[in-house]
């Protein structure tokens, strides 16, 4: 295929190929998150406050806490994505975006992957930068932290893989947010196990490496079949 | 152009599967209460005391079998609703609605009775290992495909995107069959295997599967019976509907 010409000007270009579609839609999600950094900053500190009220409903006890981290950190983000997946396809869909991508050229799967991944740099990414800090409070030591910010590395991309399964499935439905939560979070229960096992191993002196290992079988599985899946749901919620 | 004289879709339509269970449905019934009593007697007076854990095994021709029916009945649901999908056949999609309250409470049933077990023999009513943790996930996965198509007014959509959470999650029932293999895990492992044969005593083995085959009749008897309310419903709009609503 050949490229389309480029003005000189600096004006916006035709998509030619698929991944000029899939860039321009990233693009453009990227940039709609950046103007409505409310959105973004509001499910971040949902992750922080949450993080923090555990350590003040069981008591401070230093061990105890440790001990609680990793799972309270990993369920904080899950609980934090979910708040976020909703916007996924909404917005597009109340003014009429979401019907024109289903009637482009290129395949579908890619431009839900497309958004999958700009959804991942604003929501996933962000929380898996505060996680540190968060981990601090629960007194973990360094080495459970960087267990810690590498599970999450890769387990948000999966939250955000098949929550928008659960968000196309859910588009335009009555109630969708907690529906959204509840289709989601019983099919995101074993990334929570091993990224959560895995800073439990490290903390218990046993190797991560099996723990890394099913985390990225189960990622590279979700980013090739969950953009079908979506696009699938998609087209049953638009026609 | 017709290869045989055969109309193998005959039954897809709802008026004429309507018929058909409706003759079925009181034999099925019948064949699970007879089966169900036969298990019964053969589990609870027939088969021996456990020389580990005394008569508190005998919940085993409760618990199992249901469990094995929480599976089979999900495996089906997906089953069915897939051929919606693909076929874009309402009545399938209404038959896999109507198996998941039933697959929904035998996965509760497995659960309770586990519990029931527990307590007695490991001394916990719930412990966070594999199996347990697996099973309790399928029953998310049932509760939220009924709220699904609950939430989605058109029930064509309901039914379609029901369907794709149902594939989605059926991924789920292979990991609680083969976790007890994969994972050390507190709950017993397989005793009873097509290849190798069983490690339970013959009179237990027998309770266990009569049981198993009554539960599976239940089942059935149950899901179509409710898929024949689940027809009227749907195709309250139509003739015979009203005609065979008019008449009762």
């Amino acid at each position: 295929m050949t490229p389309a010409p480029t003005p000189a000007n600096g004006q916006h270009t035709v998509p030619s190929s698929a991944l000029d579609a899939m860039r321009s839609v990233f693009l453009r999600d990227l940039r709609l998150a950046m103007r409505r950094r409310a959105d973004t900053a509001a499910a971040l500190f949902f992750f922080v406050i949450v993080a923090s009220l555990f350590p003040l409903g069981v008591g401070p006890e230093p061990k105890l806490l440790r001990t609680m981290a990793p799972g309270v950190v990993w369920v904080a983000a899950l609980l934090a994505s979910m708040l976020s997946l909703g916007r996924l396809f909404s917005d597009d869909h109340q003014d009429g975006t979401l019907e024109q991508l289903l009637l482009s050229v290129c395949p579908l799967p890619l431009i839900v992957l497309a958004k999958m991944a700009a959804h991942w740099l604003c929501s996933g990414l962000a929380l898996t930068l505060v996680a540190p800090v968060l981990a601090l409070q629960f007194d973990l030591p360094a080495e459970a932290i960087g267990v810690l910010v590498v599970s999450l590395l890769l387990g948000t991309p999966l939250l955000s893989l098949i929550g928008g399964i659960g968000a196309a499935l859910t588009v335009g439905v009555r109630g969708a947010g907690v529906l959204l939560s509840l289709l989601v979070l019983p099919l995101c229960v074993p990334v929570l196990i091993f990224g959560a096992g895995a800073v439990d191993a490290t903390l218990a002196g046993l190797p991560v490496g099996a723990h890394y290992s099913l985390l990225g079988a189960m990622l590279v599985l979700a980013l090739f079949a969950a953009p079908f899946a979506a696009a699938a749901a998609l087209r049953i919620a638009l026609e | 152009m017709q290869f045989s004289e055969i109309n193998w879709f005959k039954y897809a339509a709802p008026q004429r599967f309507y018929a058909l269970v409706g003759r079925i449905v009181p034999w099925v019934s019948v064949l699970a209460v007879v089966l169900a009593a036969a298990g019964l007697v053969l589990g609870l007076l027939i088969a021996p005391t456990d020389a580990q854990q005394g008569d508190a095994y005998r919940i085993i021709f409760i618990h199992v079998p249901a469990a094995w029916m929480s599976m089979v009945v999900y495996l089906a649901m997906a089953f069915w609703a897939a051929v919606g999908l693909i076929f874009n056949a309402r009545l399938s999609a209404m038959l896999a609605t109507a198996l998941a309250p039933s697959g929904a409470l035998m996965t509760f049933i497995a659960l309770w009775t586990g519990a029931f077990w527990g307590r007695p023999t490991w001394g916990a009513w719930w412990v966070w290992d594999a199996r347990l943790t697996s099973e309790l996930v399928l029953l998310f996965l049932y509760i939220g495909f009924m709220s699904l198509h609950a939430a989605i007014d058109d029930p064509r959509r309901a039914d379609r995107a029901a369907a794709l959470l149902a594939l989605v999650g059926a991924v789920n029932v292979p990991i609680i069959y083969f976790s007890v293999k994969w994972w050390n895990t507190l709950h017993q492992g397989a005793s009873v295997s097509i290849t190798k044969g069983s490690s339970m005593a013959a009179p237990m083995l027998a309770g266990m599967l009569v049981m198993a085959l009554a539960f599976w009749a239940y089942c059935i008897a149950v899901s179509l019976a409710r898929l024949r309310v689940v027809i009227l419903e749907r195709e309250r709009h139509a003739h015979w509907v009203q005609a065979e609503l008019g008449n009762a």
